[in-house]
C-alpha cells in the first residue's frame, strides 16, 4: 500500500509540472492569438525552452551525479553547430521541416553525448573541483576551436581548415559553411514555439524517468557515497558515464533550439563560454540542486527578470550579482537558517491561525 | 634568436600568472573555496592605477602602492561580507557567491569607468635591453617583471615557513578545527590570506597592464581564468605548484601563439592542463588525498 | 565445505606492516568473529577482502574461486558484501531506495527500459519492491521505508546497511563492528537478528566486533589479530581464555 503512495507521489509530481508547462503553451497561445503578447515576450518563449533544457540537464550532472560541472555551454555549442552544420547542408535535398528537424536534433545530441562521453571518461579519476577545471578547460576549448575552424562545401566533397577561409582550396561556387569566428549563417530558423515546449517536455520525462529507475538509483546512490555503492556492485564508471553522456545530450538538443532559432550563429563568450556555464548552474542551485522543476522555475525567472528589469539599465546586472549573493547567505548561512526556522512563513500562518481560533473560542466562551 | 625572446615573454608572461595563481592556490588551500571574484580583483588593481597615474598624475610606485592597499581592503571585505557567512555552506553555495562577487566587481566598474577601453601606461620606466647585436630585444616590462615575481615568491615562501602567521597559515590549511584548539585565530588567519592574495593580484595587475594595455571591467576575468587553470595544473593548494604552474602556462601560451596558432593558444593551454591532469589527477606537486574507509 | 580460504595476505603502508601473514578458513554457514585491540588492522583486513585495498601477498579464494586482485564491484559480484566502521549509507535516498540499490545486479532492465517506462520496468520494479520490503521485514524496517534514511536513529542505520549489504545475496557477510553506538537491548535484539539472517538467506559471517558479549554470545569460532598478525584463533572458549589475548587487550 505504502508502495503504491510512493509511486504515485513522483508520478503525481511529474504530472504536475508537465500541466504547468502545458498550461503555460496554452496560455501563451492564447495571449499571442490575442494579440496581446509583447513582442520582446514572443522573443522570449524559444529561450525559456532551452534555458530550462539546459538548466534540467545540467541538474543530472550537477543534483544527481553529484559533479560540478562548468562547461555545459560546450555541450550546446556542439549540438547548435553540429545540428546547423546539418540543417545548412540539407536545406535543398531535405525539404520537408519535419524530417530535417528531426534529424537536426538527433545530430547536435547524438555529437553532444559523444563529447559527454569523452569529458566522462577524462574526469572519471578526478573529483570535485578539478573535474570543474576541467569542464570549464572543456568549455572554452570547444568555443575556441569552433572560432577557428572553416569548413566549406562544393563538387568534391567537404574541405576542412583551421587557419582561414583561404586555405580551404575550395573549387569555384562553393559554399563556405562555417566561416571561423563568423560561424554559420543562413541557416533556416526552423525553430517555433511548439517544436521547444515538445523538446523540453521529451528532455523532462527522458530525465526524471532516468532519475527514477534502476540506473537513475545507481548514479544518486554515487553521489550519496562511492565507496558504498562499489560495495554493493555499482559500476562506478558505467553510470558516470551515462550520467555525463545523457546530460551532455540533452544539452545538444538546447544548441539545436537554439541554433535555428537565429539567423547567425557564431561563438562568442556570452553565448557559449564559461559565464553561459555559470549561468545555467546558477539556475540549478536556485532552483535547488537535484531538483528538476525547481531548474525549470528557476531558468524562467531568471531569464524573465532581467528582460523585464530593463528600465534599470547598466544597474540590472549590478541588482542580479547582489541578488545572487544574498540568496546565497540568506539560503546557507548558520544565522539566517536559524532565522528562516524561527520566521517561516507556514509556522507565521499557523499561529495567526491558532490565535484566531483561539480568539473565536475566547470570544465564544464570553458569548456563553 | 626568436625562440629564446618567446621563451623570455613566456616566462614574464607566465610569472605574472604565477603570482595570480598564488592568490587562488592559497585562498583554496586556507578556505578550501575557488575564489572565482579573483581575477576581477586584478582588473581593480588595474582601474586604482590607471587612475592614479593617468588622472591625479601620481607617480607609478605610488599608484602600485595605492592599488596594493586598495586591493587588501577590497580582498578581506570580499571575505568578511560574502564567504565568511558561508564557512559552513556546501561548496557549490560558495562557488556561486564568488561568482556574485565577480559580476559585481565588473559592473561597480562598469557603473563607474564606463564600457570604453582605457589604454593603460605602464608603470615600468626601465628600457629595453637589446642583446646580440639587437636580434633579441627584451622589453623593459619583463625586465622588471621577472626578477620582481622571483623576489615575491621567495619572500612569500620564507614568509610562510618561517613566520607564525605563515605557519598559522599551514596549520589552517591542514586542519581547521585542530587549529582552533591549538590556539590559532583561525578568522584572522584566513583575513590575512585574502589581504595577502589580494596583494600579489595587485601587483600582478600593474605588470600585466604594463604588458597588455587594454583595460576594461572585464580585463581580469581571462587572466584570472588562466592563473585559476595554472594553480590546477601545479596543483591546487600547492605554492609551488602555482609557480611551476603559472611560468608553464606562460610559456606553453605565447609559443603556441608563436608557432602553432594564436587562434588556438588559449584551446592548446587548455588541452595541455587536460592532459597533466589525465596523467597526474591532483596537478604536478597535488597531493593525492585518499579517503579513509 | 570452504566458503573462505585466506592464506599468507599482507599489506604495508610506507614502512607499515598493516596486515601481515593472515591466514584464515571460514567454513560454509559459520558465524567467525575477528577481535583485536584498536590499531590491530582488522578493518584493513576487510579492506582487503573486498578489494579496496590491493594485497602485496597472498591469495583469497571464495567458495572455491580465486578472488585476489579483484575490484571492489567485482568481488561483490563474486559473493562478498560488507558493512562500515562508520555508516555509509546513501542518505539522500530513502530507506526503500536503499535497499533497492543492493538488488541493482539481481533485478535489471535497461536504461532505456526505464526511460521508456516498458513493461521490463514495471515488473522488475515491482519484484525490486516486493523484494526489498521482504528485506526491510526481517530487520523491522518496513514501517520506515519511505523515510530518508538519514533520518533513521543511529541503531536502525546500523541496521539498515546490513539490510542494504544482504540485498546482493551474498555468500559471505562482512560486519564492521555491528552493535557500535548501539544500548545494551539494541545489541541484544541485533544478535537475535543476526543469527535469524545467516539461517533465513543461508550466509556465512564474518564479524568484527569490540562488544565482547555479542562476540561471545554468537560467534562459533574467534580470530584475534593484533599489531596486523595472527595471535589466537579457535573456538570462542580457548580463544577468550587465551593468556595472551588477555594481555593484549588488557596490558601487562
Amino acid at each position: 500500500m505504502t508502495k503504491i503512495k510512493e509511486l504515485n507521489k513522483s508520478t503525481r509530481n511529474n504530472i504536475i509540472t508537465l500541466g504547468i508547462i502545458l498550461v503555460f503553451y496554452v496560455l501563451c497561445q492564447i495571449l499571442i492569438a490575442a494579440g496581446v503578447m509583447s513582442n520582446l515576450m514572443q522573443g522570449l518563449l524559444v529561450p525559456l525552452c532551452y534555458y530550462s533544457i539546459l538548466a534540467v540537464s545540467l541538474n543530472l550532472t550537477v543534483g544527481i551525479l553529484g559533479e560540478l560541472s562548468l562547461g555545459h555551454a560546450g555541450f550546446m555549442c556542439i549540438g547548435a553547430f553540429t545540428g546547423a552544420f546539418f540543417t545548412r547542408c540539407t536545406e535543398d535535398s531535405i525539404p520537408n521541416v519535419f524530417i530535417r528537424y528531426t534529424i537536426a536534433v538527433l545530430i547536435g545530441a547524438i555529437f553532444a553525448a559523444l563529447f559527454g562521453g569523452l569529458i566522462g571518461v577524462v574526469v572519471l579519476r578526478l573529483r570535485g573541483d578539478y573535474l570543474a577545471i576541467v569542464t570549464l578547460a572543456f568549455g572554452e576549448i570547444v568555443k575556441n576551436i569552433i572560432n577557428a575552424l572553416y569548413i566549406g562545401i562544393d563538387e568534391k566533397g567537404f574541405h576542412i581548415s583551421l587557419q582561414d577561409a583561404s586555405n580551404l582550396k575550395m573549387a569555384e561556387g562553393g559554399d563556405i559553411i562555417v566561416n571561423g569566428a563568423k560561424g554559420i549563417t543562413g541557416t533556416s530558423r526552423d525553430t517555433t514555439f511548439t517544436i521547444a515546449i515538445l523538446l523540453l517536455i521529451l528532455v523532462y520525462v527522458i530525465i526524471v524517468n532516468l532519475i527514477n529507475s534502476r540506473s537513475g538509483r545507481a548514479i544518486m546512490a554515487i553521489r550519496d557515497n562511492r565507496i558504498a555503492a562499489e560495495s554493493v556492485g555499482i559500476d562506478i564508471t558505467r553510470f558516470k558515464l551515462l550520467a555525463f553522456t545523457i546530460s551532455a545530450a540533452m544539452a545538444g538538443v538546447a544548441g539545436v533550439l537554439y541554433s535555428h532559432n537565429i539567423s547567425s550563429l557564431v561563438a562568442t563568450p556570452k553565448n557559449f563560454g564559461y559565464n553561459m556555464s555559470i549561468m545555467i548552474l546558477v539556475f540549478v542551485v536556485l532552483g535547488g540542486v537535484g531538483n528538476i522543476r525547481g531548474s525549470i522555475i528557476a531558468a524562467v525567472i531568471l531569464t524573465l527578470l532581467p528582460e523585464y528589469l530593463r528600465f534599470l539599465a547598466d544597474y540590472r546586472m549590478l541588482i542580479y550579482a547582489i541578488v545572487l549573493i544574498v540568496m546565497m547567505i540568506f539560503n546557507w548561512n548558520p544565522a539566517c537558517i536559524t532565522w528562516r526556522k524561527n520566521h517561516s512563513f507556514k509556522d507565521i500562518l499557523q499561529s495567526v491561525f491558532k490565535n484566531k481560533k483561539e480568539e473565536a473560542k475566547a470570544s465564544g466562551k464570553e458569548e456563553a | 634568436m626568436s625562440f629564446i625572446s618567446y621563451l623570455i615573454k613566456g616566462i614574464s608572461l607566465g610569472s605574472v600568472y604565477s603570482m595570480i595563481a598564488l592568490g587562488y592556490t592559497m585562498v583554496y588551500g586556507i578556505a578550501k573555496m575557488l575564489n572565482f571574484a579573483h581575477g576581477d580583483v586584478i582588473m581593480v588593481g588595474g582601474y586604482v592605477i590607471f587612475i592614479a597615474m593617468s588622472l591625479s598624475g601620481l607617480n607609478p610606485i605610488v599608484g602600485v602602492l595605492l592599488a596594493i592597499i586598495l586591493c587588501m581592503v577590497l580582498g578581506i571585505t570580499i571575505e568578511r561580507v560574502a564567504y565568511k557567512p558561508l564557512r559552513k555552506a556546501s561548496s557549490l553555495a560558495v562557488l556561486i557567491t564568488a561568482i556574485g562577487v565577480s559580476y559585481l566587481l565588473q559592473n561597480v566598474a562598469l557603473l563607474i569607468f564606463g564600457a570604453d577601453t582605457k589604454s593603460f601606461s605602464s608603470v615600468i620606466t626601465v628600457p629595453a635591453l637589446k642583446l646580440a647585436g639587437g636580434a633579441l630585444t627584451i622589453s623593459g616590462e619583463t625586465l622588471v617583471t621577472i626578477p620582481l615575481c622571483l623576489i615575491i615568491m621567495i619572500a612569500l615562501n620564507i614568509f610562510i615557513k618561517k613566520s607564525k602567521t605563515g605557519r598559522s597559515m599551514i596549520a589552517v590549511s591542514e586542519d581547521k578545527d585542530a587549529s582552533v584548539l591549538m590556539g590559532i585565530n583561525v578568522n584572522k588567519t584566513i583575513a590575512i590570506t585574502f589581504a595577502i592574495g589580494s596583494a600579489l593580484a595587485a601587483v600582478a595587475s600593474a605588470l600585466l597592464f604594463s604588458s597588455y594595455p587594454s583595460l576594461t571591467s572585464t580585463s581580469g576575468a581571462m587572466p584570472g581564468i588562466k592563473a585559476f587553470v595554472a594553480a590546477v595544473f601545479g596543483g591546487i593548494g600547492s605554492i609551488p605548484g602555482a609557480m611551476i604552474g603559472g611560468i608553464l602556462l606562460g610559456v606553453i601560451e605565447i609559443l603556441s601563439r608563436a608557432y602553432i596558432s594564436s587562434q588556438l593558444a588559449d584551446a592548446i593551454v587548455f588541452f595541455i592542463l587536460i592532459l597533466v591532469l589525465l596523467v597526474k589527477p591532483t596537478g604536478i606537486l597535488g597531493k593525492i588525498m585518499h579517503e579513509k574507509v | 565445505m570452504e566458503m573462505l580460504t585466506v592464506k599468507n595476505l599482507g599489506i604495508s603502508f610506507g614502512g607499515l606492516r598493516a596486515v601481515d601473514s593472515f591466514n584464515i578458513t571460514i567454513e560454509k554457514g559459520e558465524l567467525y568473529g575477528l577481535i583485536g585491540p584498536n590499531g590491530a588492522g582488522k578493518t584493513t583486513a576487510f579492506n582487503l577482502l573486498t578489494g579496496v585495498y590491493k594485497p602485496d601477498t597472498g591469495v583469497i579464494t571464495l567458495d572455491g574461486k580465486n578472488i585476489t586482485g579483484l575490484s571492489t564491484i567485482e568481488i561483490n559480484k563474486a559473493g562478498i558484501a560488507r558493512t562500515f566502521q562508520n555508516i555509509r549509507l546513501f542518505r539522500a535516498l530513502s530507506v526503500l531506495d536503499n535497499v533497492k540499490i543492493g538488488l541493482h545486479n539481481d533485478y535489471k532492465y535497461s536504461t532505456l527500459a526505464g526511460i521508456l517506462r516498458l513493461p521490463s520496468y514495471r515488473r522488475i520494479e515491482k519484484q525490486m519492491n516486493e523484494k526489498a520490503m521482504d528485506i526491510l521485514k526481517v530487520f523491522d524496517l518496513d514501517k520506515e521505508a519511505h523515510l530518508l534514511s538519514a533520518n533513521l536513529p543511529y541503531g536502525k542505520q546500523r541496521k539498515l546497511e546490513i539490510a542494504r549489504a544482504l540485498a546482493t545475496n551474498p555468500k559471505l557477510l562482512l560486519l564492521d563492528e555491528p552493535a557500535a553506538g548501539m544500548n545494551p537491548s539494541e545489541t541484544d535484539e541485533l544478535m537475535k537478528t543476526i543469527t535469524l539472517i545467516r539461517k533465513k538467506y543461508d550466509v556465512t559471517i564474518l564479524l568484527i566486533e569490540h562488544d565482547m558479549k555479542l562476540v561471545a554470545g554468537i560467534c562459533e569460532k574467534i580470530f584475534v589479530l593484533n599489531f596486523g598478525t595472527e595471535l589466537a584463533n579457535g573456538l570462542p572458549g580457548d580463544v577468550l581464555n587465551n593468556p595472551e589475548v588477555v594481555k593484549a587487550y588488557l596490558g601487562e
